[in-house]
């Protein structure tokens, strides 16, 4: 067994404990704050690259280096935690680290002048370890609980500034939503202990991962005929289907924008929805258990029902981003769809295919977040696109780097990392023996997406720049009462927009290299990636590309997107709007529809409408049962309770202290009246003797006498 | 008139007196000498019965009526002394003026 598997622990718990030491430390420690946890980072992302050097090295060693220990005790048995390194793990670690590291170098720029500095640095940290905690788990337990910390830390993190009601209602949002799916995660936990008897995802054969317990599970019928790795794998989808912003439970995920833009790209590049792709792909040997094999991918009801959400998702998010005008909500409702693409590419083609496209997203979507993060620093906090315009000149850094992340995103053919995972998982969805259709979704998914980031781009970057002074100005004095002041070190320019510092554009820089260069490790003619996650070898062959109509389908999806960015920029760069308050082109020739898609398919209406009235009904029965049925209860046995007492009292007071007060009295009046006998005269004693001696004797002879 | 009737008769009365004596005086040596007078009432009693008692010869009376007076004799001594110790801490004699004891 290699070192670096005994040592694993290490990658989350150094952000862990840097966490701790920020949030113990005092205050205005700013420089030591963003040390530790880049420095945290750094070294987890060196021991990253060792676990990847040792799973590269594996030899004929096991695909999946476990190292367990018993951790708690219930009844005769022990729970086991523990972590494993496979492929998936040491690619997610390394991922996760350097696109982590990049964005916590970025935040020093953005947060620069923030008071609660040291607080978003020590939330980072922890956010980062339970990430990696996640990532590492070799058992559903620790598993879940890392994923608790992420859903908590994006809590932290989506309202930290928790002083706008916006940003803490996205924040309660968040947090509520993904524990829907949760719920659904723990308890496809219990069911799954209750059914394997271990959490340990592989073990040396007796894991839940491997064969044994698959086929049990596979065989063993459920309600509805499913079997229970079916249900089992479903609950599981649950949770990722929360953590990821799948439909329905994707409406925090435009919401989480309220948060500090190094969140926005934290949560939806790197760590948080990455999450449930990752979870899905984890277990996905128990998604495919019992599986009839066709085409070479397994085809069971579990990723059936992950490709049509995936596939649902990815178009229903798509066609949302292109009537946004929040430039950070455009890119989270294109995060939703790519989550959906990620997952519609585990359903169709398996980890390999799914997993491609999250580890090329992370990267070119962190460059796009941290990208508009430094439009919207450069622009004074504002977000709406139509009040910008024209930044090419103004920010030429940022605007190279942003058309690399948005050509990746949208697909741009054979140059950019986004064109090989989605192609891939495009063709994957073709030869998906189930349905067409959620190929036919996925391509028209591509076309909405090239066509909302070259919309985006042409109104941010080209044409005048529209944000009026007084806006700028009224915006930088919004800005400044919120308290999160990045311009307030800004004071000599704060009419026109500038390009940012170094510490914020080096990391964007670096993303977009790897924007680029990740997807070259992927492609159908060299699928290292698929051999990597698989450990099967592959060869570099240049026939794959023509083989099954490969080429066929890259044409045909280059052909979308090239379609769907002449749409773009035939629509909104040709014509460019003159104000900010000027109707958008696709509001002019369909209001109905833009309003639609503008208000997101009213879905936080229905919800609103539906759920939260349901709840609050349910809510306001449950009160009404409180009060009146349990409280009346309550009361009932509280005036019985006050009736004994006041019977207790009437008895103590009446007899039993009536008695001793009656018998103290007595007594008092026998003492005063005998103390008054002694007068403390000795002749009235020395009287009294005389005169009862006189009596003795009297008595004595009379008595003699009778 | 037998003289053992005579003598308890003398002594009856001298009780009578003393124990008046003692009763009514305020001064208190005056209420002393009430008290003494008693003791020998008591005394001739004694005598009395043992002189004219079946046994005369055996000296018992005689003694113990010996030991009464020496006893009466201490008495007075301790007697005294509390009506003087009576009288520096209270500047007075009168023995109505002497109830710190009442109750």
């Amino acid at each position: 067994m290699n070192w670096i598997v005994q040592y694993l622990w290490l990658i989350p718990a150094l952000p862990l404990v840097a966490a701790g030491i920020i949030a113990v430390n005092k205050q205005p420690a700013r420089k030591l704050a963003a040390s530790l946890a880049i420095g945290s980072m750094a070294i987890g992302f060196l021991l990253s690259l060792c676990a990847f050097a040792a799973t590269l090295n594996r030899g004929e060693g096991p695909l999946h280096q476990v190292f367990s220990f018993p951790w708690i005790q219930f009844g005769g048995q022990w729970m086991d935690i523990g972590w494993v390194l496979d492929p998936l793990t040491a690619i997610m670690l390394v991922m996760v680290t350097f696109v982590g590291m990049l964005i916590f170098i970025f935040s020093i720029g953005y947060m620069a002048h923030d008071q609660n500095f040291m607080r978003f640095f020590c939330f980072l940290a922890l956010f980062a370890a339970g990430m990696l905690g996640v990532v590492i788990a070799n058992n559903l337990f620790l598993l879940f609980v890392s994923w608790e910390i992420v859903g908590l830390t994006s809590y932290l993190l989506i309202g930290f500034w928790y002083h706008k009601p916006s940003a803490a209602a996205a924040a309660k949002k968040a947090f509520i939503t993904t524990r829907i799916g949760d719920l659904g995660l723990l308890l496809g936990m219990v069911w799954l202990y209750a059914q394997t008897g271990t959490l340990n995802f592989y073990d040396g054969g007796k894991g839940c991962m491997e064969v044994s317990a698959l086929s049990q599970m596979a065989t063993h019928l459920t309600i509805g005929g499913m079997a229970v790795s079916t249900m089992i794998g479903l609950l599981i989808f649950l949770g990722a289907v929360g953590k990821s912003g799948q439909v329905p439970l994707h409406v925090w995920l435009p919401d989480a924008m309220e948060g500090p833009t190094p969140v926005s790209a934290l949560i939806h590049a790197a760590t948080m929805v990455a999450a449930g792709v990752f979870l899905v792909a984890r277990v996905y040997p128990l998604m495919a258990a019992g599986s009839t094999v066709v085409h070479g991918v397994p085809v069971t009801t579990a990723l059936t029902v992950v490709t049509w959400i995936g596939a649902i998702t990815a178009i229903f998010a798509a066609t949302i981003a292109v009537a946004q005008n929040d430039i950070k909500r455009i890119l989270a409702y294109s995060t939703v769809s790519q989550l959906g693409y990620m997952m519609m590419g585990l359903g169709v083609g398996g980890v390999a295919v799914g997993m491609f496209h999250l580890i090329t997203h992370a990267f070119f979507k962190a460059l796009l977040f941290l990208g508009s993060g430094s439009v919207i620093h450069g622009c004074h906090e504002e977000q709406d696109i139509r009040k910008m315009g024209g930044l090419k000149k103004y920010m030429p850094v940022t605007f190279a780097v942003y058309a690399i992340g948005m050509l990746a995103l949208a697909g741009f053919p054979l140059l950019f990392s986004g064109f090989w995972s989605k192609d891939e998982i495009l063709h994957h969805a073709r030869e998906w023996s189930v349905s067409h259709v959620p190929f036919f979704l996925g391509c028209a998914g591509a076309l909405f997406t090239a066509f909302y980031m070259t919309r985006q781009v042409a109104l941010v970057f080209f044409g005048q720049y529209r944000g009026a002074d007084e806006n700028a100005a009224k915006a930088h004095e919004e800005a400044r009462s919120h308290g999160n002041p990045h311009v307030s070190g800004h004071e000599a320019d704060h009419g026109t927009p500038h390009e940012s510092p170094a510490v914020m554009t080096v990391p964007l820089i670096i993303l977009a290299v790897f924007a680029i260069l990740l997807g070259f490790v992927g492609t159908p003619a060299w699928p290292w990636f698929h051999g990597y996650l698989t450990g099967e070898a592959v060869q570099f062959d240049f026939s794959q590309l023509t083989e099954s109509g490969t080429l066929a389908l890259m044409g045909t999806s280059a052909l979308i997107v090239f379609a769907g960015i002449t749409l773009g920029v035939f629509l909104y760069g040709k014509r460019q709007r003159k104000t900010a308050e000027e109707k958008d082109v696709l509001e002019a020739a369909q209001p109905a529809l833009f309003k639609l898609l503008q208000n997101k398919y009213y879905i936080d209406e229905i919800y609103e409408h539906t759920v939260i009235r349901f709840n609050a009904f349910a809510a306001e029965a449950c009160d009404f049962f409180d009060t009146w049925i349990f409280g009346g209860l309550v009361l009932l046995v509280s005036y019985a309770a006050l009736g004994c007492a006041w019977l207790y009292r009437l008895m103590d007071e009446k007899f039993v202290n009536g008695g001793f007060d009656t018998g103290c009295k007595s007594l008092l009046g026998l003492g005063s009246g005998s103390s008054k006998l002694h007068t403390g005269r000795v002749q009235t004693y020395l009287r009294v003797i005389g005169v009862a001696l006189v009596l003795f004797v009297l008595f004595l002879i009379w008595g003699r006498k009778a | 008139m037998s003289p053992l009737q005579f003598c308890l008769l003398v002594s009856a009365l001298l009780f009578a007196i003393g124990f008046a004596g003692a009763v009514t005086r305020r001064h208190a040596i005056l209420a002393l000498v009430g008290i003494e007078l008693m003791l020998n009432a008591a005394n001739l009693n004694l005598i009395a019965f043992w002189r004219f008692g079946p046994h005369p010869e055996l000296l018992t009376g005689f003694i113990f009526v010996l030991f009464s007076m020496a006893l009466a004799a201490a008495e007075a001594a301790v007697g005294l002394a509390l009506v003087i110790a009576i009288y520096r801490h209270k500047k007075t004699s009168n023995l109505d003026e002497v109830k710190e004891l009442k109750g």
